[in-house]
């Protein structure tokens, strides 16, 4: 707890400023202030929180599992193969410089409004840190260890589940920390450039209507969202990775 | 029971020879000790041994079979310790055997057997962040005796602790080695160390090294400190300093 004091008295006196600074200009379609995102939040509550929240969550949770798993099973083969490595790595790489923003509209047109043009997106946002974390987590484990399981006659299949999988363990936590997020991004991009329901969506409809608050109070609950969801995957991890330090 | 035949071997990345056409022999039960100084190959026969590097030419013998046609005919004890740190002091004990396939139930009643011969039973169920330098190196001697070979090769295994629990460790490696009757070489750049525990100093001197010289160590059991201060074990230790000294100013 003391450790957060630092950062819990930046956050107050950056919102004090925001706030002062909003009120001194006096327009909320521009710069709406905290107190009324705050306010807009609890009048929306019930369609953010019951309506367009699950539709995000959805999406998200969705992009993220399957960015999990494609992640985990890239960096597994990466591992495995050398060849297959130098074969997707640059590959890999490459897919991160496809501007998202750019090629969500085209995920629309080809897989329509409904929830996989904008899992796609997610996807394509979430599973690259997985796959890179993840397959450092794997190269990262000493070599000393893996000689010494080679002694015993390890073959590459013990050395895999004895020693790179718990190696990579702590690295798959980080990988996951920083997915979380991106996945919430991922989706509400895609549904800012397309979708009938969700934050996103919801917020791009608020900006129609130059309700400056309204745009905010989605982008404030997913904030809060990710950071909840992260803080949770921080308290799992500490509870099963307690050697994290002496790796 | 182990044998170097005109064994020569090179790193790849190297452009010299590490040995050219070695020789030598451990008898079975003996306790052997290799001095040199650092990067002189005292690690590299450790890995040639254990089948980690592959001799260039010649062949490496135990019991007059060639190395790549055996399995589990030796168990390495690595400078640090390397237990995992997310098992516990029994589950880092089981990995050989896991990987040798030993049955779950026999796993438990050896782990407890070493473990109350290495005095550490109380520690069974704990991690190895709980337990000291010198306890973790006990670990690991443990789980290299639970490998299950009759040739331990130990390199440095206690240069990273401190003079005391150096000295405590040294004495307890010789009552085990007599318990549990394995063939251990052992390398240290220690004099004293090599001459406190061993039976044979073989010493590296040249690179690339064909032969080691052997110098026998005046057998004495149980041994003491007072082992040391005995002097034919000073001036023999003095020699072994010179030999070694002679060879650096050479370089």
């Amino acid at each position: 707890m003391k450790k957060s004091i630092p950062s819990i008295i930046l956050t107050v006196i950056l919102f004090a400023i925001w706030q002062v600074i909003a009120m001194r200009m006096n327009a909320s379609y521009i710069l709406p202030s905290p107190i009324e995102i705050v306010k807009k939040i609890w009048e929306l509550r019930d369609v953010l929180f019951t309506v367009h929240l699950p539709a995000t969550m959805g999406v998200t949770s969705l992009g993220l599992v399957i960015s999990i798993v494609l992640g985990l099973f890239l960096a597994i083969i990466m591992d495995l193969n050398e060849k297959i490595e130098s074969a997707l790595y640059p590959v890999i790489i490459a897919s991160q410089t496809i501007p998202t923003t750019a090629i969500a509209p085209l995920f629309v047109l080809w897989f329509g409004y409904g929830i996989w043009s904008k899992v796609l997106v997610t996807i394509l946002i979430t599973f690259f840190p997985i796959t890179i974390t993840v397959y450092d987590g794997f190269k990262s484990t000493k070599r000393e260890m893996e000689e010494l399981l080679t002694t015993y006659g390890a073959t590459k299949k013990d050395i895999f589940i004895k020693l790179k999988l718990p190696s990579a363990l702590p690295y798959f936590f980080s990988a996951i920390k920083m997915a979380v997020p991106l996945s919430i991004i991922g989706a509400a991009i895609a549904e800012w450039l397309g979708a009938q329901s969700g934050l996103g969506y919801f917020s791009k409809r608020m900006m129609t209507q130059l309700d400056g608050a309204g745009v905010f109070a989605p982008v404030v609950v997913l904030s809060v969202v990710a950071m909840v969801l992260v803080g949770i995957i921080g308290i799992i991890e500490n509870a099963l990775i307690k050697w994290r330090k002496e790796i | 029971m182990l044998e170097f035949k005109d064994v020569t071997f090179k790193y790849a990345e190297d452009d010299f020879y590490m040995m050219k056409d070695l020789n030598f022999s451990v008898k079975k039960g003996e306790f052997v000790s290799l001095i040199g100084q650092s990067g002189c190959g005292k690690s590299t026969i450790l890995r040639l041994i254990n089948g980690l590097e592959k001799p260039e030419k010649g062949e490496i013998l135990i019991d007059g079979k060639n190395i790549n046609t055996l399995k589990d005919y030796c168990a390495f004890m690595p400078q640090k310790d390397l237990l995992f740190p997310w098992r516990t002091i029994e589950k880092n004990l089981c990995i050989p055997m896991e990987i040798k396939g030993v049955p779950k139930k026999d796993m438990h009643k050896k782990c407890v057997n070493v473990l109350e011969e290495v005095g550490l039973l109380d520690y069974i169920d704990k991690y190895p962040k709980d337990l000291s330098g010198g306890m973790k190196q006990r670990v690991s001697f443990a789980r290299t005796i639970l490998a299950g070979s009759d040739i331990m090769l130990l390199d440095e295994p206690f240069s990273a602790l401190d003079s005391l629990t150096r000295m405590d460790m040294q004495e307890w490696l010789l009552k085990q080695w007599k318990h549990f009757g394995k063939t251990i070489i052992f390398i240290t750049h220690d004099v004293e160390e090599a001459v406190f525990l061993s039976d044979a100093v073989y010493i590296i001197q040249d690179r690339p090294f064909k032969d080691m010289e052997r110098v026998e160590i005046p057998e004495q059991y149980p041994k003491s400190r007072e082992f040391l201060k005995r002097p034919d074990i000073v001036a023999l230790r003095e020699e072994l300093i010179k030999k070694l000294r002679n060879r650096r100013e050479e370089q």
